[in-house]
């Protein structure tokens, strides 16, 4: 500032002459320049954090979807044939051509790697493994023609359904994983076909997720508001005092939480005893709480009620009671008051609320599996039971979580575009 | 709560209604953490007051369980595991949330929400698909069942707390104060240490206690990245509850429960530490 202006008289533009910093340049691109180093120093900041989860947390969840649909055993085991059977039309039989190449995969192919392509195409087509590997073990033998040096082999090796299948399975992607997740499957055929009633585990346990997380969505409406409110409306001192029943469960262990619920419900438990001192039921009667869907709702609504209150709590602050005051004193009752003053202006709240403990729900895994037994299961049980199995069912695993992580980047995006992300708040 | 003069006994009696029903809603709270304090105290193994609990008989009390807890290997192990886990965890995450903040809070900051929104995303993706893609990646890169794996996730779940509380205590900053200082002769590091720094300390502390916690808590994701040198406290309770329930685990719930009140009362301090700094006290 050395070279301000003397105090009280006023500069004269120089006309037409554009306007300069101290050491002479345009004081246009000088802000520009400023604007364009501020910019990037925030960058700067953001940076390791940023660059820290695309490595460890973004990279993980891309190979986890590409996984989920990958299937390299026939193109990478059987490369020949691959390449041979993409132009058969599927009638009848393939041609000599493909026999022939087919040997050579399997003259070429040690046991670990023609065990590893049978056996995938074995799960889809039961009897193909020892086909495969009978004529692994005598390849060496096979002269042209190599069709009929096949056949001789193993019948099997006339089956229209086995080309197909190996035909199929030679494209190195598949939807295979992903229509075992919606409970369907190709048949024998390579028709894709609903699997039989009592397999259709997966999208039945996708509805009862999403049922139940509606149900204790509400639950947690149903109980938080009023407390939300009456946190809302107290004077700030003993407000402060209730807030901590609030935040005490908040902060304390999920797990601390959910075994206090297996205490609480089981059948021996403390609300079995406390019934039955009061004659409700008697010793042979007693409830089964947990270990069932009772037990899931009711240990999550515990869970999630925080999640409620505590979105609804810090909107609700912000409404003056003079609005409801107002309508009152215009002759409103203290019901229609509530209804069309005060609720209205709680929507937000109740949106943030009603997002969050519903997208938290939908991905639980420790509760239900503690205390859900078998009919309150979510579908991260599935999830978390075959992540550990073979690598069809870890595949399997990996499509179910990617529909579910769909499911909740969409509801994600609505919660955003509703409430923005920036706007949640803890304790 | 003074009540205005016209309440009608119809309004009265709802107020009463209303209130009753609150308390109910409190007890559905605090109750099932309250209960089991005094359950860990039973002499008797199993989850249920005894009669001699109910008559406050002292042969119905004991500490047994509290000492099963600390003198078993295993418990003792995880529960060092745990705090290890944690402790490297949250130091991580609070560097690079705490420097990520301070960048989003700047004006320049471009496509400030689709940052925001992808910094905070492992908050919001359940946990078992972060577990399963995490899994599926340290396999294959063979780091699986190693602390270097667990803590990396552990920080990708813990830095978006961090995120969140600093931003939030920076929000309420008043940027004058940079200003006021450079006019009295400081330059940017000394504003930095001097004056944006102190005023953040509460966030920053509330954001690292949260990535602490959130590691100190995680079960999921370590059940499937630890091996058996790793098992931390929550996946050995996790294993406990589903096998033989012992009230050993009430013991170590009653400790945690403990922490958590402590806890709850530091970050009690700090707002109000907070609240008397930006009222000028």
């Amino acid at each position: 500032m050395t070279d301000a202006a003397v105090p009280g008289a006023i500069p004269v533009p120089e006309p037409k002459a554009a306007l300069t910093t101290a050491d002479g340049k345009p004081l246009k691109q000088a802000l520009r320049k400023a604007n364009a180093k501020a910019r990037r120093n925030a960058l700067l900041l953001v940076l390791p954090l940023f660059a820290f989860l695309l490595i460890t947390y973004t990279i993980p969840i891309i190979q986890m979807m590409t996984r989920s649909v990958s299937n390299p055993e026939v193109a990478s085991y059987l490369p020949n044939t691959a390449e041979a059977i993409a132009d058969w039309d599927g009638t009848d039989l393939p041609s000599e051509e493909v026999f022939a190449a087919m040997a050579t995969d399997l003259k070429n192919g040690g046991r670990a790697t023609i065990g590893r392509v049978a056996a995938r195409l074995n799960a889809e087509l039961a009897g193909i493994r020892s086909t495969m590997m009978g004529a692994m073990r005598s390849a060496d033998e096979f002269q042209a023609p190599f069709k009929e040096a096949l056949l001789a082999d193993d019948d099997d090796w006339g089956d229209p359904r086995l080309w197909k299948l190996i035909q199929r399975e030679s494209r190195t992607l598949t939807p295979a994983y992903y229509l075992r997740a919606l409970d369907y499957e190709y048949n024998e055929d390579g028709d894709i076909v609903r699997r039989p009633d009592y397999l259709r585990v997966y999208t039945q346990t996708f509805w009862q997720t999403a049922w139940m997380s509606a149900l204790i969505t509400v639950l947690t409406i149903v109980l938080g508001y009023p407390v939300a409110h009456l946190l809302a409306t107290l004077p700030a001192s003993r407000a402060n005092l209730l807030m901590i029943l609030v935040l005490l469960p908040f902060w304390t262990s999920l797990l601390v939480r959910t075994s206090a619920w297996i205490v609480l419900l089981q059948q021996e438990g403390v609300v079995n005893d406390v019934l039955v001192l009061l004659h409700v039921v008697d010793e042979d009667g007693r409830i089964r709480m947990i270990y069932n869907r009772i037990g899931t709702i009711v240990a999550m609504t515990h869970i999630l009620l925080p999640f409620m209150i505590l979105p609804l709590y810090s909107v609700m602050k912000t409404i003056p009671p003079s609005l409801t005051r107002a309508a009152r004193s215009m002759g409103a009752t203290p019901l229609r008051a509530h209804l069309t003053v005060y609720m209205p202006l709680t929507v937000p709240g109740l949106a943030a609320g009603v997002l969050l403990v519903f997208i938290l729900a939908i991905g639980y895994y420790i509760t239900p599996a503690l205390v859900g037994g078998e009919s309150g299961i979510f579908i991260s049980n599935l999830i978390a039971d075959r992540m550990t199995g073979s690598l069809a069912q870890l595949r399997l695993a990996l499509a179910l979580a990617t529909i579910l992580l769909v499911g909740v980047l969409v509801l994600y995006w609505l919660f955003n575009k509703l409430v923005g992300v920036d706007r949640l708040k803890f304790g | 709560m003074a009540r205005p003069a016209y309440e009608s006994p119809l309004e009265r009696a709802w107020r009463i209604t209303y209130l009753v029903i609150c308390g109910l809603i409190f007890f559905f709270l605090v109750a099932p953490i309250i209960v089991i304090i005094p359950l860990s105290f039973n002499a008797t193994p199993y989850f249920t007051f005894t009669k001699e609990m109910l008559s406050l008989d002292p042969s119905g009390y004991s500490t047994r369980w509290y000492d099963n807890l600390i003198n078993s290997g295993e418990w003792t192990r995880s529960i060092q595991n745990s705090f290890f886990i944690a402790t490297i965890s949250a130091i991580i995450a609070t560097t690079l949330g705490t420097l990520a903040a301070l960048g989003l809070s700047r004006r320049e900051m471009p496509a400030r929400a689709a940052i925001t929104a992808f910094l905070i995303s492992p908050m919001i993706v359940p946990l078992i698909i972060t577990a399963a893609a995490l899994f599926a990646f340290y396999a294959r890169i063979n780091l699986s069942q190693t602390y270097f794996a667990i803590i990396m996730s552990h920080v990708v779940l813990g830095a978006p707390f961090v995120v969140i509380t600093v931003t939030a205590a920076l929000s309420g900053f008043d940027n004058q104060l940079i200003r006021a200082s450079q006019s009295l002769g400081a330059n940017q590091t000394t504003t930095f240490f001097k004056v944006i720094l102190p005023l953040l300390t509460p966030g920053i502390v509330a954001g690292a206690l949260f990535a602490f916690i959130t590691s100190l808590d995680e079960v999921v994701v370590v059940l499937f990245l630890a091996g058996p040198k790793q098992v931390p406290m929550t996946v050995q309770m996790f294993g406990s509850l589903r096998e033989e329930i012992s009230p050993t685990i009430l013991a170590l719930a009653t400790i945690l429960v403990c922490l958590s009140i402590l806890l709850l009362s530091f970050m009690e301090m700090m707002r109000r530490r907070t609240e008397k700094m930006r009222a000028g006290g």
